[in-house]
């Protein structure tokens, strides 16, 4: 026993390093298996206050990028005013249309901490459950499409963005609605992603776009950016090939989050259906 | 004593901020990532007792990786990096012949004593960092790079940030 206790005393250096390490790899490898929730991320008051004002002076070196990104905005949404169209039937009169019920909800949001250089990539917004985000929720900007919501707390949210090594999304070419997955490039370009699992049959051509498909969590046609190259490796059965992406991650400050009323519905019906099985 | 909690507290805050704030946004060619902030661990005096060492790198990282949502990553590295700094230390220096609580600073040990000191820390730390954070052997080409470069560009802040505090006075 005594010669025990010295052997420890003699090597604390290492007794104490396999307990730290230990204790550290538990947090690390427990987040990452289950996703926890978790105090240690900028969802937190005090990081995520840290954040948010560090953010404030951020922004305001990026106001005239936003002032020209918001006058686009405006304009594109004024194009789609009923005032813009010039009517050419004469008679008018207002129908009470019960058949259009709204699917989407958009909710807007300021990032407030963002990466594009790490192997997995994650922004932060200054919105959380009190504005109604859950987790799993979509999140798009005005070029296209962001990432999904991992963690929710009052005020924040940490979104997984498109740049992450679990992410996929399913996608589609826009001239022949062929599906495919789309994930980030093994080149690590926050540029250029990458769309597989395209069938051999269609024939994508240079420059196409390439829209989020009805079995995304997003609504059908959102823009995610164009085919850049068709000569990828890894072929086999299946199409590959690079997307450059519409957003700029480095530089986005506004994103929405997107709430499909009906997921929770579909998602509930479909878990059914597994059960069954 | 109580002068030496303050230059680390100080530290610890400025190391914390810069890293967070400024280096977080620092990218060469989305390669090469400098972790400066593990010069506060390397810096800690030489007569810390071991457990403090360790409590004390393993908090460093957790508050790290609270402001880069990845808990326990950094805690982890730092630990590595605390026990590698004990053996480091035991091989090279003596601890006989210091007078009042001296640190691994550049001033105190010389240039080149303390690059091969922050090196070998920082080689070992970044190692660890990354591996751990792509966890897979099939991108080892691209975690390699972004090794080598990354630390690299640590090393060279390290010694940049050594100079810049350099007191001739306490140079032996």
């Amino acid at each position: 026993m005594r010669n025990l206790l010295i052997f420890i005393t003699k090597y604390n250096a290492f007794f104490l390093f396999l307990i730290f390490e230990i204790g550290a790899l538990v947090i690390y490898g427990k987040y990452n298996a289950f996703q926890k929730a978790s105090i240690i991320n900028s969802t937190n008051n005090v990081t995520g206050n840290f954040y948010a004002r560090y953010n404030e002076l951020e922004r305001y070196l990026s106001l005239q990028d936003e002032n020209d990104k918001l006058a686009r905005d405006n304009a594109r949404m004024r194009n789609l005013l009923k005032s813009s169209y010039y009517t050419d039937t004469v008679a008018k009169r207002r129908v009470n249309d019960t058949v259009y019920k709204q699917q989407y909800e958009y909710i807007p949001a300021r990032v407030i901490n963002n990466s594009v250089n790490r192997r997995n990539n994650y922004l932060t917004i200054n919105v959380g459950t009190d504005a109604g985000i859950a987790r799993g929720m979509g999140v798009i900007c005005d070029q296209g499409i962001v990432g999904i919501v991992r963690e929710v707390s009052p005020h924040f949210s940490v979104i997984q963005s498109l740049l992450h090594k679990d992410t996929r999304f399913s996608a589609m070419l826009v001239s022949t609605k062929a599906r495919g997955t789309l994930k980030w490039d093994d080149g690590f370009d926050p540029q250029i992603a990458q769309l597989s699992e395209v069938t051999n049959n269609v024939q994508p051509h240079l420059g196409e776009q390439v829209v989020t498909s009805e079995l995304s969590l997003f609504p059908a046609g959102v823009p995610i950016g164009r085919v850049s190259n068709l000569h990828t490796k890894n072929g086999g059965f299946f199409l590959n090939m690079e997307v450059r992406l519409a957003v700029n991650f480095a530089t986005l400050q506004y994103v929405y989050v997107v709430n499909n009323r009906f997921g929770q519905e579909q998602a509930g019906l479909e878990a059914l259906q597994k059960k069954d099985e | 004593m109580s002068r030496t909690i303050l230059i680390n507290l100080i530290r610890f805050v400025v190391l914390v901020l810069v890293q967070v704030f400024l280096l977080k946004n620092i990218t060469l060619y989305d390669l090469s990532i400098p972790y400066l902030y593990i010069l506060f661990i390397l810096l800690l005096p030489f007569e810390i007792p071991n457990f403090l060492l360790f409590a004390l790198a393993f908090l460093t990282g957790l508050v790290i990786d609270a402001f880069y949502d990845t808990p326990g990553l950094h805690a982890s590295a730092c630990v590595l990096l605390a026990f590698v700094r004990i053996l480091f230390i035991s091989i090279t220096v003596q601890k006989e012949g210091f007078d009042n609580d001296p640190e691994p600073t550049l001033s105190v040990m010389g240039f080149r004593w303390f690059f091969t000191y922050a090196s070998i820390l920082t080689l070992f730390h970044h190692f660890f960092l990354f591996n751990l954070e792509v966890f897979s052997l099939s991108e080892i080409q691209y975690t390699f790079t972004r090794f080598v470069l990354s630390s690299i560009f640590t090393v060279f802040l390290m010694v940049v940030t050594g100079l810049l505090f350099f007191r001739r006075k306490e140079r032996k």
